[in-house]
């Protein structure tokens, strides 16, 4: 995937040499210093909680002596913002990594990734520099639920790559488990070295000429994310922001919402881990969030039993209305689940997928209500990006 | 006020709760418990037992 604009994120410097060049060595701030840098800006958790990066790092000071994750697993297929920084410049998550740890005084530090490329890369990285210390890499399956914080911890122990109930900001185990994401990491890298970040990364996809991953700044609108990436392919109806855990937004709604956490929730989007997908007017709404929800219910982690029966559930009779043939009282059943499967499991998962449902059932009412009789015709397409 | 959790990595949803208890637990279409409701005292040893009961240890009551 293409980097489509780099600000000072996402600012080539792959080499260990290069990132010398560019950002210097890692500054040498005091526990107490790092956490007032943290303080001083309100970056939000990158990963897509959203939860402010500096209470998460107090509460792990408190603590001490626990682990720090750096998390480049964030799993979303449609997703790409990690893949670029690591490509661009992995050493600021490091250098991000280390200053988290250094600041909460981490007895064990770690950087999690998907198994194959993602992992040797970070090794690679890692060999390049003298001040890690022990940073051990976790190697995780390639499963969308292995990168949640509390399924980090788990593998981290020794355990499955399986979420665990908790309801803390900070994963359970006997000692505090601080699970960052890589663009956190890389925003307290910068934060530490006096520079502000008001900047976010964000993956645009779908049906635009030149998908890939931009770095916007705060007030940048989805219809200047939209321009950035070459504009529209053709015509398009929605957009699905916040990437498969998101929310449909038809697109003249969305197009003058800025990409912020708060923009995207007032217009009743969500910003998710940054992702802007485009559907043509050409492609089924219904279908493609059919194929979508699918791909959750298969990804369920198959132990909360809601999760496990809802998400298989709500995907076949979605798959039924998209081709025509939709069970009875298609729609009130389909609410009726959603609602029904939020909040009844171990992780957010099911949450994540009975809100990709219920705005699917709004922006696409007329299709809804067309489809109770024939299909459109239309294809789902591979827009979403949903893998097979 | 207490309320019922259920910790859903370990529910295997027999349902037992929601016989013990069908003032405060549904089952849902599957089978699964619905709680979430503040169980009021009158019904609180009721709850306890449930708990107790839970072949899972998937039940809990949090105050
Ligand atoms: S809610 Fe679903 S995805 Fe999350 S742990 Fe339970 S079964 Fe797995
Ligand atoms: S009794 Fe326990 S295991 Fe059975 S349904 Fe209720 S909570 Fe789940």
């Amino acid at each position: 995937m293409t980097t489509l604009t780099a600000g000072r994120l996402l600012a080539p410097a792959p080499h260990w040499s290069d990132h010398i060049t560019r950002h210097g060595l890692l500054p040498s701030l005091t526990a107490a210093q790092l956490l007032d840098a943290a303080d001083a800006v309100d970056v939000g958790g990158r990963g897509g909680g959203g939860f402010p990066l500096s209470r998460k790092l107090r509460a792990a000071a408190e603590h001490g002596r626990g682990t720090v994750i750096g998390n480049c697993a964030e799993g979303e297929p449609a997703s790409h913002k990690d893949d670029a920084l690591l490509d661009a410049t992995p050493h600021l998550v490091i250098d991000g990594l280390l200053l988290a740890a250094r600041a909460t005084n981490a007895r064990r530090v770690v950087l999690a990734a998907h198994e194959g490329t993602a992992a040797r890369r970070l090794r690679s990285a890692l060999g390049q520099r003298d001040d890690v210390g022990r940073v051990e890499v976790l190697e995780l399956p390639h499963r969308y639920v292995a990168g949640e914080a509390s399924a980090l911890v788990r593998a981290l122990n020794g355990g499955p790559s399986l979420p665990q109930q908790r309801r803390a900001p900070l994963a359970t185990g006997r000692r505090p488990h601080l699970v960052q994401n890589a663009e956190t990491l890389a925003c307290l890298a910068l934060l530490a070295r006096g520079h502000r970040v008001d900047t976010s990364l964000v993956t645009m996809g779908g049906a635009v000429v030149q998908p890939g991953v931009l770095e916007v700044g705060g007030g940048t609108t989805v219809r200047e994310a939209v321009r950035q990436a070459g504009g529209y392919l053709e015509p398009v109806q929605a957009m699905l922001v916040g990437g498969y855990f998101g929310r449909w937004l038809a697109a003249d709604l969305a197009l003058d919402a800025p990409l912020t956490l708060e923009g995207m929730r007032a217009v009743g989007g969500s910003l998710g881990a940054g992702i802007v997908l485009a559907l043509p007017s050409s492609a089924c709404g219904l279908a493609a969030t059919a194929e979508v929800l699918r791909y959750l219910a298969d990804q369920s982690a198959r132990q909360c039993g809601p999760c496990l029966n809802g998400l298989p559930a709500m995907a076949s009779a979605l798959e039924r209305l998209a081709a025509g043939d939709p069970p009875p009282d298609v729609a009130a059943q389909l609410e009726r689940w959603a609602d029904l499967v939020r909040g009844r499991g171990a992780c957010a998962h099911p949450d994540g997928a009975a809100a990709l449902l219920t705005s699917a059932l709004q922006v696409f009412a007329t299709d809804v209500e067309q489809h109770l009789t024939r299909p459109c015709g239309r294809p789902a397409g591979r827009w979403l990006e949903v893998p097979r | 006020m207490s309320r019922l959790v259920v910790d859903w990595g370990r529910c295997d949803g027999h349902g037992l709760c929601g016989v013990l208890l069908p003032e405060l637990v549904d089952l849902d279409d599957w089978g699964f418990p619905v709680v979430g409701v503040d169980v009021p005292d009158d019904l609180h040893p009721a709850a306890k037992t449930a708990v107790r009961s839970c072949p899972a240890l998937a039940l809990r009551l949090h105050s």
